[in-house]
């Protein structure tokens, strides 16, 4: 549905995309995961045709982004951003004018529909201007789901929404992502996780990385963490050689005075959690927590990076098949 | 093409809105009604002392182009200024419309409400031929309002292309009027003998406006160049969304 050979963007000197190689099938939710910065942006507007690639192709449906751009367009949906929207149109008159300019057949038939879709019917005859944050975005879903479109394109669709709206966001995704094919973006790990069928990994304009979310996490759970609270006269830093020395444990990083950050080995005992409790009350400390440091998006990044330079200029090719092959 | 027509009912709509459409509709009017009541007193002075002929519709055609030079500004400042400063600009260039009907849409809108403007003035024209005898020559009249339509098409596609070039509207507003102004007093640069004397007179959007429609002559060299300036306006305007999208 969406394919993309070597696509690069240049920002006057600056890289803002470095050969992206990727393909989406039809019918799937992809995730495209990375910090801000990465190249999330660039991408997803050249594949809306709102601006060209400096080398590079992609394609929707088999229409060319460049050579065909308004076949692209029209079969492509999309919410930019932080969505900007007419402050002085009501919302019914607004997707009236994009469903117009679309050419979207039995519009005001289909505007009720997607009205009712994205929860927003009482609020036809507001004025964009006088929403919330939450329903702007939804008058940016429907205006991205207004004229059926195969691929719908969505960059960080619940940034800025609180916890409820999130919800409710990502409970339209899901429900339109029946249907089309979607790609969005987003910082978020658990957010790719709940959603996408398929994430790329994508930071400083590269891809990293590209599996299904439960792959990725299966290989980044290569190493587990713990994190400690204690307390004690000597500081935690006190109790760094002694828990160091205990069998399955890789290393240990004393974050502050009263904190410590564990690495497990990945084939670590069940019993070595315990047995780090031991250690610290018999070293006259007293142990306040003890928790699994979660993995966060930021860990992974510093993985793969580590991975990668590790691995040299050489493709990973077991990682990442395709995302690699100019590296 | 049905994405022009799309385009330009919107926004002409959106004059009426706005503040801006309402305050240029009341300020023309207001300002032409000032000039014409006054230029009205002088000629019925005039009459009444040295028995000078009544006044005819150059007092109120004569006015007109200076109010629209200043006017024109305003409505086009917004037209695609706005868009890029608040960001909707996004949706238009990934909506499928072409670069060119955008702008074009974008002009006509501006273009339709100038119109409704310009029919409003009709009342002084009307309430001068109640007012005289034998009644108004409508011959000047009619080439006058031609002549225009044509400066407005011009000046509107000059202002678009200036708008599509900023982010910030006052700017828009401000280089739009440089430029008129310039393009206005341009053949006052031409001095006697200078060998850019023709080409400068013949920039100068004021000249074939004063020198042909306003004097009742409908002038075929006027036309050519107010539908030239128009269309190399349309044009730059289209060049510069294009440029846009490959600087991202």
């Amino acid at each position: 549905m969406i394919r993309a050979r070597d696509l690069t963007k240049y920002y006057g000197p600056r890289l803002a995309i470095d050969h992206l190689t990727f393909e989406t099938r039809k019918g799937e939710i992809v995730g495209f995961l990375g910090p801000n910065g990465a190249g999330k942006t660039t991408t997803m507007r050249i594949l809306t045709g709102y601006m060209p690639p400096s080398e590079g192709d992609a394609w929707i449906a088999d229409y060319h982004v460049v050579d065909d751009s308004l076949e692209v367009r029209r079969r492509v949906g999309y919410l930019p951003e932080n969505i900007a929207l007419y402050d002085d149109m009501t919302v019914w008159d607004y997707l009236a004018f994009m469903g117009q300019l679309r050419g979207v057949p039995n519009l005001e038939q289909r505007i009720a529909e997607v009205l009712e879709r994205v929860n927003l019917v009482d609020r036809a005859e507001s004025f964009i201007g006088s929403l919330s944050r939450g329903m702007r975005q939804r008058v940016g879903l429907a205006q991205a789901i207004l004229h059926q479109p195969q691929v719908l394109i969505l960059d960080e669709p619940t940034i800025g929404l609180d916890p409820a709206q999130r919800v409710e966001v990502r409970e339209l995704i899901r429900e339109i992502g029946q249907e089309h094919t979607v790609m969005l973006s987003t910082h978020i790990l658990s957010e790719a996780q709940d959603l996408c069928d398929r994430v790329l990994i994508i930071n400083q304009g590269r891809i990293l990385a590209e599996d299904t979310p439960e792959e990725l996490e299966l290989r980044l759970r290569g190493a587990q963490r713990v994190r400690l609270q204690v307390g004690g006269e000597a500081g935690a830093a006190g109790l760094q050689p002694i828990l160091s020395r205990l069998p399955g444990v890789l290393r240990v990083e004393a974050v502050d005075d009263q904190h410590l950050e564990v690495e497990l080995a990945p084939d670590a005992a069940p019993s070595t959690r315990p047995a780090l409790a031991q250690a610290v009350l018999d070293a006259g400390y007293t142990l306040h927590e003890m928790c699994t440091a979660s993995l966060s998006l930021e860990d992974i990044f510093l993985q793969l990076i580590r991975e990668e330079a590790a691995s040299g200029p050489a493709p990973d090719a077991a990682a990442t098949p395709t995302a690699n092959e100019e590296a | 093409m049905r994405a022009i027509w799309i385009i330009a009912r919107r926004e002409f709509r959106r004059y009426f809105t706005s503040p801006v459409g309402y305050l240029v509709l009341f300020l023309y009017l207001f300002i032409l009604g000032l000039i014409v009541n006054n230029s009205l007193q002088q000629a019925y002075a005039f009459s009444l002392f040295q028995g000078a002929p009544p006044p005819n519709s150059d007092i109120i055609i004569g006015p007109m182009l200076t109010l629209l030079v200043f006017s024109i500004p305003a409505l086009t400042m917004r037209l695609l200024a706005g868009e890029q400063a608040a960001g909707t600009l996004e949706l238009l260039l990934t909506a499928p419309v072409r670069d060119w009907e955008l702008i074009v849409g974008k002009w006509l809108g501006a273009f339709l409400f100038v119109l409704v403007l310009l029919a409003l003035t009709l009342i002084y024209p009307l309430a001068l031929h109640l007012l005289i005898e034998p009644g108004l020559d409508w011959g000047p009249v009619i080439s006058g309002y031609l002549g225009l339509l044509l400066v407005s098409a011009a000046l509107l596609a000059l202002g678009v292309a200036i708008s599509a070039m900023f982010r910030n509207q006052v700017a828009a507003f401000a280089v739009t009027l440089a430029v008129f102004l310039f393009l206005w007093m341009v053949s006052s640069l031409a001095g006697a003998g200078n060998p850019s004397e023709g080409v400068l007179r013949y920039l100068d959007f004021g000249n074939h406006f004063y020198n042909a429609f306003f004097r009742g002559v409908i002038d075929l060299q006027g036309i050519v160049y107010y539908l030239s300036v128009t269309a190399f306006g349309l044009l730059v305007g289209t060049v510069i969304i294009e440029s846009r999208r490959w600087r991202g």
